[in-house]
């Protein structure tokens, strides 16, 4: 057995990956599963009810007020409180990605639905489409690329949150990050905690920002004009 | 055909926008909402296809009211062009042309059949079926709004303010373009504008509105020869009542015996007859006497060494007017397309007569000179 305590940090990182390389991999799943269902929940509640504040604007300043009081609250702070309810587990943090994404969900619906130009929905409900039409045919379609951006946006904090999430054993990588603030000389182990985080999040961004780009009705026409020449 | 009867609408807090309008509009008429901003016109079209619901009256369409029909059928139709244009940026522009088919479900064929018909109708290539609206200039972008409001073969079309924000040039080719298209396609158009030149270019029957009552519903020429108020006096504008005088006549009147060629006669015999009749402007007929286009001066420049006939070197692209048409709409296509001349044609495009500068100038000399009430008129102008 070599003595770890001689090599450089890059070298027991490395060491590190090479003997735990799939509890790491494991570990990775895990904690982009937490934080992807955690946002998919908030999506599922955010989008529709981000459509309904859009139609009827009284609702627009209590529904974007409670979120925004939701988003103050620390991460650490809204679990301990979930887990008074909850108990500890992946459940609790699913839940609490839940409520961290819901702002940025819902407010990107809101907004994105509120700036489509009123010309052109009028021009839709002048042409005879029904409200469903509207929303279905106009609206959404505009409004896509705003809310993927919701959603793009709740997802890299939410890879954040889900490290916390760790200290109510949900697991994940921040597992990895806690066992290395444990051990002595443990900045190797962190290391390979808090890249594979930072990578995650990184992707997480790059992904759905080309999905974004590739929605968006404007940025896709100038493409094909391009094309077009 | 459509009949609207006490039709008001008071929104809330009391402002009453339209109050009780009676109209009666005839198949096939293009009528012009006219008046300031506030007049309650746009309100007024907007009711007909329930975009805002009246307070109270009556709206009929062939017997059936319009008030207890589904706004959502309704609207599908009757054509609706709006000032903003209002195309679906994320549709292709076929997509957009055949909206309204599509809410109907009509089958893919007759939808693709329907946009390729259309877009021909004015004068934009089918190419530009696969663009999107981003693509398109305002000019164009109002051409395919236009055709939207057509494609589900719509008999009645409404329009608020179509052109307003178009520039001159685009909105008179358009205007051009919207008559011919009601006129060949047996539309009734009702259409608000702000801009008296343009109902009284487009507009069979013109009804102007101040805040919220109907002041005068007639022809363009009763409401120039007799205006019912002071107000639509004043709206219309002591210059166009001027104009009004030669307004009477009609370009048969005033034109003069164009200098022809036919298209297949060589340069030299073109460039004698111009010598010949001392004129700068050929006109180019085929056999039948149809108009083709013309030959001037600048034709000959550079084309005279490489090209020997007629036919090769003619100007194909030329504005004319029909016969009948009054001379103040030729006077207005002369100035503001700065053209020389400007050739009529009868019903079968053969031409028949010519109106040069030279005749605008015969008709200000007999308005002004004519008879001493003009005089003074004018001498008012002056002074103002």
């Amino acid at each position: 057995m070599q003595d770890l305590s001689q090599l450089s940090t890059t070298e027991q990182f490395f060491y590190y990956m090479q003997a735990n390389g799939w509890y790491v991999f494991g570990q990775f799943i895990d904690h982009f599963l937490i934080s992807i269902y955690g946002v998919l929940l908030a999506a599922i509640v955010g989008i529709p009810l981000g459509i309904l504040i859009s139609k009827f604007g009284k609702l627009s300043g209590i529904v974007i007020t409670l979120a925004n009081i939701i988003q103050t609250i620390p991460a650490l702070a809204l679990m301990a409180i979930l887990m008074l309810v909850l108990g500890l587990g992946k459940t609790t943090v699913v839940v609490t990605v839940f409520f961290y994404s819901l702002l940025p969900i819902i407010k990107n619906t809101y907004v994105g639905i509120k700036t489509i130009n009123k010309s052109i929905t009028d021009a839709g409900r002048g042409m005879g489409m029904t409200k469903w039409q509207v929303l279905y045919m106009v609206e959404l379609p505009l409004s896509l690329s705003v809310i993927i951006t919701g959603i793009r946006i709740a997802l890299v904090i939410a890879i954040g949150i889900t490290a916390i999430g760790a200290f109510i054993g949900a697991g994940g990588l921040g597992d990895i990050i806690i066992r290395g603030t444990n051990a002595t000389d443990g900045t190797a182990i962190i290391l390979a905690g808090a890249l594979p985080t930072a990578f995650m999040a990184i992707l997480a961004d790059i992904i759905l920002g080309f999905i974004e780009r590739r929605l968006d009705p404007v940025k896709r026409q100038q493409k094909k004009t391009i094309s077009a020449i | 055909m459509l009949e609207i009867e006490n039709l008001s609408k008071i929104y809330r807090g009391g402002k009453v926008a339209v109050d009780k309008l009676n109209l009666d509009i005839k198949e096939g008429e293009f009528i012009a909402f006219i008046g300031t901003s506030g007049s309650g016109k746009t309100t007024a079209l907007r009711m007909i296809n329930r975009m805002v619901e009246p307070t109270s009256g009556k709206i009929t369409l062939n017997g059936k009211d319009l008030t207890k029909m589904n706004a959502v059928t309704l609207r599908r139709s009757i054509g609706y062009v709006i000032q903003q244009i209002g195309l679906m940026p994320h549709m292709t522009i076929r997509d957009n042309i055949t909206l309204v088919p599509h809410l109907l479900k009509w089958s893919k064929e007759k939808k693709d059949e329907t946009a390729r018909r259309l877009i021909e109708l004015v004068n934009l290539p089918t190419s530009y079926l696969d663009y999107y609206p981003a693509q398109l200039s305002g000019g164009q972008q109002q051409r395919i709004g236009v055709l939207r409001a057509l494609a589900a073969n719509q008999d009645i079309i409404l329009m608020d303010e179509p052109f307003g924000a178009l520039d001159p040039i685009t909105r008179d080719t358009l205007q051009d373009l919207i008559k011919d298209l009601q006129q060949r396609l047996n539309k009734t158009v009702i259409f608000v504008t702000h801009d008296m030149d343009e109902a009284i270019k487009l507009a069979d029957r013109i009804a102007i509105m101040h805040e919220g009552k109907l002041v005068q519903f007639d022809t363009p020429d009763n409401i120039l020869a007799a205006p019912a108020n002071d107000f639509v006096k004043e709206f219309i504008g002591s210059h166009r009542l001027i104009q009004q005088k030669p307004n009477v006549k009609t370009v048969d009147e005033v034109m003069i015996k164009p200098i022809s060629i036919t298209i297949e006669k060589s340069l030299d015999e073109a460039i004698r007859l111009m010598v010949e009749k001392r004129v700068d402007t050929l006109f180019v007929t085929d056999g039948d006497h149809r108009l083709q286009g013309y030959l001037d001066v600048e034709s000959f420049t550079g084309a005279r060494k490489t090209k020997k006939s007629v036919s090769e070197c003619y100007e194909k692209e030329i504005f004319y007017v029909k016969t009948g048409s009054k001379l103040q709409d030729s006077v207005r296509r002369i100035l503001k397309r700065n053209l020389k001349n400007i050739p009529v044609v009868d019903e079968d495009h053969r031409l028949v007569g010519l109106i040069t500068r030279a005749n605008i100038v015969d008709i200000v000399y007999d308005t002004i000179w004519g008879d001493e009430e003009d005089v003074q008129e004018k001498k008012e102008l002056i002074l103002e």
